[in-house]
């Protein structure tokens, strides 16, 4: 019988409701998506690192994974050396360059991995065959379209390009074996990958090391076996290998934390925001709701209607409004973001594969739970209002009324 | 007849605008089960707000009230609520139903509270519109009910619990004469079943309809006569 009140109750004003229902349904939304911002980003952050197992990443001292041109020389003597660890299972080498196909009008600019293909951790394979041999390379669709290139077709490929001159150095014929999908780029961005020892020479050149003599790249990438410490393998990295800056997953993570503090504090914010909003709207209108009914509840209390059963009845009329705007929240917050999430991932320079919005069920209904819960703390004014009324005033001032 | 209700130098004091208005001054008054009262006097003597100390919904200043045997100034507000609840049935001079609620459901309400059991309450719900003559509307909204037959739904909300006494404030003063009638003959056949009745009114025929009527003036009684006995 109360919830069958309490239901009355709402429908008997239903556009008010529908209203305030549709309000609670955008703080909702609001409150959904600042905790998917607020936790997406980091989350979707640490999945990606963590997507092909690697844990520890080796970058030129002091400086973060390809944030500069820093290369660490000796590659191969380092790869060795880890590889004698223990606890490690794989060592990815990595190089990264710039390639260009030269075209009529100028040139095809790429972003160039060098890689070792047994132990690559940089990009999925989609089309075709792997860049093994010392000739072949495979390049994502981006790059396929701006060069106009097919898999199995061969291309005259540069490693250095003046386009003042147009002229091309470190040229090599190299054949589009397979196409990938590259992790760690961002959108748009034309990418290959060809074997480590091809482009470490193709570009040797431009370094001025000379040709065979450039045993350098731009990161190592490694994954230990299960169980291993990686803590205890990271300072071991970092105490003996020099020049190379060891970062584990946690380290890595406990920056991009730093780096989107303001993230979080803006969510955080918005989200308190939406939350105080959804309340104050729930408080408002069961409030001027109960203000309308006060001679029915005094009509209730009259009759021997308990003070409980006042309370519960305003209680569940604002936590269905607070529940119905929560679940069309859910729904128009996850639109929100998806929508949002398109615009933001083409921002330059990111990976295309983060999302700003990640959907975390228990962190999303943890939101919405706190919605509902402070949509039904919302009618506990109204409700002791209502409870606390005076029966026969009541009464009697809305029989002169 | 046993004493169903007995008040003893009934007072009671408003606050109003800083000046303290005595609306009930010292009544006393006992009712005997199955009597059928009426209180008259004009506007502003105190009936409603006497009757409203009898239903036990407001305190008194000062003075005693026992129904069915029991002190009702030494409940608690939860004592007193399921108190009326089981014991009073009220009917209002605005009806009161809920608007959101079907007749049936109207009736019901006072005995979901009391947690009776859906079915047995449903049935009873049905059987009380049928005794009012309302059977026939049991699924109408207030809204769809015309102000006579809103009042006999009330009456029957007011039996709902089977309580020992009813009290009734003005039930025919929002009712043209012939609804009126109708509502007074309902009272007539409810005492003649056995219901004890309190009824404030300033309408002739209904105090006429009445067994024992108590005129008041000033907060307080002056003059209480029985018309006829109870046949």
């Amino acid at each position: 019988m109360r919830i069958a009140l309490a239901l009355a109750a709402l429908r008997r004003h239903r556009a008010r409701t529908l209203l305030a229902v549709l309000g609670v349904a955008v703080a909702a939304a609001m409150l959904l998506d600042m905790v998917m911002l607020s936790t997406g980003l980091r989350e979707s952050f640490r999945q990606l690192l963590l997507s092909r197992g690697f844990q520890l990443r080796l970058a030129p001292r002091g400086t973060l994974p390809f944030d500069t041109e820093a290369t660490i020389p000796g590659a191969s003597e380092i790869v060795r050396l880890l590889r004698a660890l223990p606890g490690v299972a794989a060592v990815s080498p990595v190089l990264g360059a710039q390639l260009h196909v030269p075209r009529d009008s100028g040139a095809v600019t790429a972003f160039a991995l060098g890689i070792d293909p047994a132990a690559q951790g940089d990009y999925e394979l989609v089309a075709g065959r792997d860049a093994i041999a010392p000739d072949a390379m495979v390049a994502n669709d981006d790059f396929l379209r701006a060069a106009g290139a097919r898999v199995g077709d061969t291309l005259l490929v540069a490693a250095g390009y003046d386009p003042q001159l147009r002229t091309f150095t470190g040229e090599r014929r190299l054949v589009v074996a397979g196409r990938a999908r590259f992790l760690y780029l961002s959108a748009g961005q034309p990418a290959v990958a060809l074997p480590l020892r091809t482009l470490q020479r193709m570009t040797a050149r431009l370094r001025g090391t000379g040709e065979g003599g450039d045993d350098v790249v731009s990161l190592f990438m490694v994954r230990l076996r299960q169980g291993s410490d990686v803590e205890g393998t990271r300072r071991w990295i970092q105490a003996h290998v020099p020049r190379v800056d060891a970062i584990s997953t946690a380290g890595a993570m406990a920056r991009v934390d730093q780096r989107l503090s303001y993230f979080r504090q803006l969510g955080l914010i918005l989200g308190a925001v939406s939350l105080i909003v959804g309340f104050l709207l729930v408080t408002t209108l069961v409030t001027v709701s109960v203000n309308e009914r006060m001679g029915e509840i005094a009509v209730m209390r009259a009759i021997g209607i308990s003070r409980a059963h006042v309370v519960q009845q305003i209680l569940l009329e604002s936590a269905a409004i607070s529940l119905g705007g929560a679940l069309l929240g859910l729904g128009l917050g996850l639109a929100t973001a998806r929508y949002l999430n398109g615009i933001l991932s083409a921002f330059p320079g990111l990976p295309a594969a983060i999302d700003f919005f990640l959907f975390q069920p228990r962190a999303a209904w943890t939101a919405l739970a706190l919605l509902a819960a402070s949509g039904v703390a919302a009618g506990a004014y109204p409700a002791w209002r209502a409870a606390g009324l005076p029966v026969a005033r009541t009464l009697r001032e809305e029989a002169v009324a | 007849m046993t004493a169903l209700l007995g008040a003893r130098n009934l007072r009671r004091d408003y606050l109003l605008e800083g000046e303290v208005v005595h609306a009930v001054r010292g009544v006393s008054l006992d009712v005997a089960q199955g009597e059928y009262v009426a209180i008259v006097g004009p506007s502003g003597c105190g009936k409603s707000s006497l009757l409203n100390l009898l239903g036990a919904i407001d305190h008194p200043t000062s003075g005693s009230l026992s129904i069915r045997g029991r002190d009702v100034g030494a409940m608690s507000d939860r004592e007193l609520t399921a108190f009326r609840l089981r014991n009073i049935g009220f009917v209002f001079q605005r009806f009161y139903l809920m608007p959101i609620l079907t007749a049936r459901e109207n009736v019901e309400l006072p005995m979901a509270e009391a947690g009776v059991a859906k079915r047995v309450r449903r049935a009873r719900a049905s059987e009380l519109l049928r005794y009012v003559e309302l059977g026939h509307r049991e699924r109408h909204r207030p809204a769809q009910l015309s102000g006579g037959e809103q009042q006999r739904v009330a009456i029957a909300r007011a039996l709902a619990n089977r309580p020992a006494l009813v009290l009734a404030d003005e039930p025919t003063g929002e009712l043209d004469a012939r609804t009126g009638a109708d509502i007074i003959a309902l009272f007539d056949r409810l005492n003649a079943d056995g219901t004890t009745l309190v009824v404030v009114t300033h309408d002739e025929e209904l105090a006429r309809a009445a067994r024992r009527v108590v005129h008041m003036r000033d907060g307080g009684i002056v003059h209480d006569e029985v018309l006829r006995a109870r046949a």
